[in-house]
């Protein structure tokens, strides 16, 4: 799937700072996400990932700096808000209940009434209709080996609740996936089979934010990688245009990079 | 909440140690996806042992006593299921029962109001009194193990006060509010109206739990409150809904309480505190939070009562009753922590 560079980004953080206390986590931090793109996020321990994840989120505030979707400034008043304008987050401790059932979770948090009086008087819920989207949105990815959609997520392997809580994202986004090191917690096979997730929900036209410190992963994967450092975009590269080794380099601060054009990302077509 | 078959997913990796579950790994899956199964079959396998021990326990006349005597810990047992769904705990269910009984009977002997309105008063007395808990536990961040210790004495010394110590006859109350201990005729049994009252709540509140969004947040809640918050739940307003109707439910084991004991004191269920967690623990809820059914807090309080009853008519001291009464909470509970080892 290609790129276009010169699109307008989908979403866009124009020099976002934010400050905990005495600790300044984000000192003027630039992002850009192109429509369709993987773009992944590393860094060190405290370079601000993770504050500027939860920026795009709405999960967190900023205290300067400003956010543009499709092109138009916005601010997110909480996790909520921004999910309303299609930015779904997988968080790292992906947000699931484990005793719920498959469908329940997919549906957490925005369970769908019962039309008619059973909806409106007895709030009862449409759980067959739910249990239906569920199963489309996991067969449409691919992952309906999970067969028993009534079957509780306790019940299920680290590899399969990431997938759930994947599927939850891309059924209710229409613009934005985040991804909170969605391979972190698990073993060589099932991080194969949600890198393949990833790539579908890319290549179903919904653009991924992928945060992780698994470097193979992120030059498997990412369109481009945005290295953040000590609370900077410390430069923008492309698993083409950079090796593994120079990505840590830059990430650690051993190599240094001329940040404005590279980080420009209409030049790196041509990179 | 799943009716379907039991979990065997093919695992996204080939772990070999998952292939083929020996019975016992079968069996363990089996009571995860159906929680009502191990209370059922006590109950049954109870019910049997005392039908062989004691002639006349299965009479149509013993069966009505025990459900006469469990109605009121069934009751208070379903509000203490909500809660420990959310992972917390009441202590103070007795103690808001007793003293929502007393006001509910004050209500109608001082003040004068009539039966339905001073019933009303009561059970508006329970929600208050679990407010004030949902309050300490989401506002003030207690532990709901200390927050309700805390409201247990005062409840109880407000209820205390309120009555002056003594006890307010039932004969004095409008009829109404003595009606749950009355009985009516149904195939030559006596079924009380409380039972009755008991078993349009289990159905009111399994419902509500497994048929509407209050009920998943609920569960998802008592599962993990981090993960609740994140999906867009409003896990505070949850915390405290929760606690309120359960205040709301002791309020009607107290109007249970005044038919079936025709008397508001406060004295009487001293020991529902922990008669209601027992039902609930027995049924097979989790203290963890998350699992548990209302149907098999019923069934856990019928299990008590059928024990009690069954041991007296044995002729068995009552301590030994409440020996049996304790093996089977510790019972309970290792089995769930042997059910819960498996998935987490």
């Amino acid at each position: 799937m290609t790129v276009d560079r010169t699109a307008t980004p989908i979403l866009q953080a124009r020099n976002i700072t934010k400050s905990y206390g005495q600790v300044q986590a984000l000192r003027g931090v630039d992002f850009d996400i192109l429509p369709g793109e993987i773009v992944a996020i590393i860094g060190d321990n405290g370079a601000g990932k993770s504050t500027l994840i939860k920026c795009l989120s709405g999960a967190v505030a900023p205290d300067s700096g400003e956010l543009l979707l499709d092109g138009k400034p916005v601010t997110f008043a909480g996790p909520k808000a921004s999910r309303e304008q299609g930015i779904e987050t997988v968080y790292q401790t992906l947000a699931v209940a484990p005793s719920l059932d498959i469908a329940s979770n997919l549906f957490l948090g925005r369970e769908r009434r019962r039309p008619g009086v059973l909806g409106s008087v007895f709030r009862m819920l449409d759980v067959k209709g739910m249990r239906k989207d569920a199963e489309k949105a996991l067969s449409d990815l691919g992952i309906l080996t999970v067969q028993n959609l009534g079957q509780a997520v306790e019940t299920l392997s680290g590899g399969q609740r990431q997938a759930v809580a994947v599927a939850r994202a891309e059924a209710f986004s229409s613009r934005v996936v985040i991804l909170d090191e969605p391979t972190a917690a698990l073993g060589v096979r099932e991080s194969g089979k949600v890198l393949d997730l990833i790539r579908q929900v890319r290549d179903r036209g919904l653009p991924v934010v992928l945060i992780s410190h698994n470097m193979p992963h992120v030059f498997e994967l990412a369109d481009r990688i945005h290295i953040q450092r000590l609370g900077r975009r410390a430069a923008v590269v492309t698993p083409q245009s950079h090796t593994m080794n120079e990505a840590v380099a830059i990430m650690t601060g051993a190599m240094q990079v001329d940040t404005t054009p590279s980080a420009d990302a209409a030049s790196l077509s041509k990179a | 909440m799943s009716e379907q078959s039991v979990a065997t997913a093919p695992p996204a990796g080939k772990d070999e140690h998952r292939q083929s579950p020996p019975a016992l790994v079968r069996l363990r899956i089996l009571m995860h996806d159906k929680p009502i199964l191990g209370p059922l079959v006590v109950l049954v396998l109870s019910l049997v042992v005392f039908s062989l021990l004691a002639d006349n326990f299965l009479s149509a006349g013993n069966l009505s006593l025990i459900t006469q005597q469990v109605m009121v810990i069934g009751i208070a047992g379903l509000g203490q299921t909500i809660i420990i769904l959310t992972a917390g705990i009441d202590l103070s269910a007795g103690a808001v029962a007793v003293f929502s009984a007393i006001v509910m009977a004050k209500a109608a002997t001082d003040l004068g109001l009539p039966g339905p309105l001073a019933i009303l008063v009561g059970l508006l007395c329970g929600g208050v009194c679990g407010a004030l808990n949902g309050a300490l536990v989401v506002r003030f961040r207690l532990p709901p193990f200390i927050a309700t210790l805390g409201t247990l004495s005062v409840f109880y010394a407000l209820g205390l006060y309120l009555s002056g110590g003594a006890t307010i006859r039932g004969t004095d109350m409008p009829a109404i509010m003595t009606a749950m201990g009355k009985s009516f005729s149904l195939f030559g049994t006596n079924v009380s109206y409380g039972a009755v009252l008991l078993v349009v709540l289990v159905a009111v509140v399994s419902y509500c739990l497994l048929y509407t969004s209050w009920g998943r947040h609920v569960h998802a809640v008592g599962d993990d409150v981090q993960a609740a918050g994140l999906t867009g739940i409003r896990t505070g307003r949850v915390l405290i809904s929760v606690y309120i109707v359960a205040g709301v439910l002791y309020g009607i084991a107290a109007w249970v309480l005044i038919g079936r004991t025709g008397a508001a004191s406060p004295q009487s269920a001293s020991t529902l505190n922990l008669d209601s967690i027992t039902a609930a623990v027995i049924g097979g809820a989790s203290l963890f939070g998350g699992r548990g059914r209302v149907l098999g807090t019923f069934v856990g309080a019928l299990i008590v009562g059928v024990f009690r009853n069954g041991l007296a008519l044995a002729g068995v001291q009552v301590l030994w009753q409440d020996f049996a009464v304790g093996l089977l909470i510790v019972g309970a509970v290792a089995l769930d922590q042997w059910i819960r080892k498996g998935s987490r």
